[in-house]
């Protein structure tokens, strides 16, 4: 019997439990238990033993600590202009960070584009601070067993500054709908050797890739809890995954090339993936298998 | 109710898709050509009810600036085909229903059968390549041999609990359909180009995409369709 995270991923992802913290071992021991327990279950209950699983780990959240170190770095006078990301403005005005990422993406003036939340940290980070663009966006994401990349913690910081705060993604701006129409497109994009789209896994009710259940996203409520949970700490990885990563994994599996980090087609999907989610309440940085 | 339907068109002997199989076999291939010329013209009618959107070549261009290539996974993954095209413009709407025979037809025409005329291989193999799901993906390490991760979307073998529900029950497949050279045929087709029999589903190409290779093909068929296969225990 495999482990529940193993079993669920399409593409059988590498997966770390890596057991130089306690606390993630923990959490190993008990997934495998619960896997255990999933073997000898009929179906409902399998899906029942999952639920219990998933109650589980909300106990603790390690994208605390991540956060903690974001909030760090948020705060720290770095590069060659030695200024903070205090005065960085994530749509609400510089230097607030309440309630910003559930107003993201958004469009901005100054660089007269749609950002979504990595996008704006990353030019606040150039324009503000005077870092190189290449530089902060090299290795964006953790690798296994690694710890959090600066975006990762600096992208923890401030989703958990919008936990509890109503999704309100804008559609004001004709360039807002632009890439929400763009981004809806990509959605239902079919194309790579298997000819999946975003739409092949996310468009029915319950259904499930394994035991992974998939959210209809073309439907309000589950688009909505779908959005709210991500950014979300992953147990299976110990890593802290940004939305950014989020939507590269799902192109990874889709058999499609890889995504670049920022690129038009990322923001444009979660600037659609965001506003179908308004009315939504933020939960993140949220906990998953 | 869309998985509904898909199930039901297993579950019935599939009298429609055998009828089909014997009209392919009576025409030439001239056929296919002809079918996608008839498509584009479908296409340019149905096209309307796009016009407020961006266009499918803006977002083809589109994509290809937000992707790199890596390995095996080429940015041409995101030239689509006419029938990824239609299928994703039809997502979630009814398929009108001269575009979705002409898909089919096509689909059907892409069909190779095994050259030595056998269509069942080992089934503990096919097993194996039901299970695994590596192959195909930018992370994978050049020269892996693609899976099917057929249990990724159906329930196959009693065994296996871990099994999705995308795709309907396969579990005693054979028991229930026999193993007549029409059903071989059948199931070889529905492997190979699922689009042959309901067009724009979700199963992948597996032979006509080059997924799999055509001794995998046997052997998943054997684990379908052997009456020793666990499957059909």
């Amino acid at each position: 019997m495999k482990t529940i995270a193993t079993k669920a991923a399409i593409g059988q992802s590498v997966i770390a439990f890596s057991p130089h913290s306690a606390f993630k071992f923990a959490l190993f021991a008990l997934g495998l238990g619960v896997a255990a327990m999933v073997g000898a279950q009929p179906k409902d209950s399998t899906e029942a033993e999952i639920e219990k699983y998933r109650q589980m780990l909300q106990d603790g959240n390690p994208a605390e600590l991540v956060s903690l170190k974001g909030e760090g770095l948020w705060k720290k006078k770095q590069g060659p202009k030695q200024a903070s990301l205090e005065l960085c403005d994530l749509g609400l005005g510089p230097g607030i960070v309440k309630g910003a990422n559930a107003q993201l993406p958004r469009y901005f003036a100054d660089g007269d584009a749609v950002m979504d939340l990595e996008t704006r940290i990353v030019h606040c980070m150039v324009t503000i601070q005077g870092l190189d663009r290449n530089k902060v966006t090299a290795r964006p994401y953790s690798g296994a067993g690694q710890s959090a990349t600066d975006m990762e913690a600096l992208v923890a910081y401030v989703v958990e500054e919008s936990r509890g705060m109503k999704i309100n993604v804008p559609q004001q701006h004709a360039k807002e709908r632009e890439a929400f129409a763009r981004g809806e497109k990509i959605f239902y994009f079919r194309g790579g050797p298997y000819d999946f789209s975003c739409a092949s896994c996310h468009a029915v009710d319950n259904q499930r890739i394994r035991l992974q259940g998939l959210p209809n996203l073309t439907k309000t409520e589950p688009a909505q809890k779908a959005f709210a949970s991500w950014p979300a700490y992953r147990v299976s990885q110990g890593a802290l995954r940004t939305m950014q990563w989020r939507i590269y994994d799902c192109f990874r599996q889709q058999r499609f090339p890889e995504l670049k980090y920022l690129s038009p087609a990322s923001v444009d999907l979660i600037t659609y993936l965001g506003a179908r989610a308004n009315g939504g309440v933020m939960e993140t940085p949220a906990i998953k298998r | 109710m869309k998985t509904m339907t898909k199930a039901a068109k297993w579950t019935l002997i599939p009298i429609r898709a055998i009828s089909r199989l014997k009209q392919r076999e009576s025409r030439a291939f001239g056929l296919r050509s002809l079918a996608l010329a008839g498509l584009t013209i479908g296409l340019l009618s149905s096209c309307t009810l796009l016009d407020s959107k961006p266009t499918n070549e803006q977002i083809t261009q589109l994509m290809k600036q937000s992707f790199a290539e890596r390995g095996d996974a080429k940015l041409d993954r995101l030239d689509q085909s006419e029938l990824q095209r239609v299928c994703s413009d039809y997502t979630g709407k009814e398929v009108p229903k001269a575009v979705k025979e002409k898909l089919e037809q096509a689909a059907l025409a892409s069909v190779r059968y095994p050259t030595d005329g056998k269509y069942l291989g080992d089934f503990k193999s096919g097993e194996r390549i039901a299970q695994s799901g590596v192959g195909l993906q930018f992370s994978d390490a050049k020269g892996t041999v693609a899976g099917g991760n057929c249990y990724a979307c159906h329930q196959i073998s009693k065994q296996e609990l871990a099994y999705g529900n995308i795709g309907p029950t396969l579990y005693n497949y054979g028991k229930l359909r026999g193993d007549s050279e029409a059903i071989l045929k059948y199931t070889w087709a529905r492997i190979y180009n699922a689009h042959a029999f309901n067009a724009c589903n979700s199963m992948p190409r597996f032979g006509a995409a080059g997924i799999l290779t055509e001794a995998q093909m046997k052997d998943v068929m054997a684990l379908l369709l052997d009456p020793k296969s666990p499957v059909n225990q």
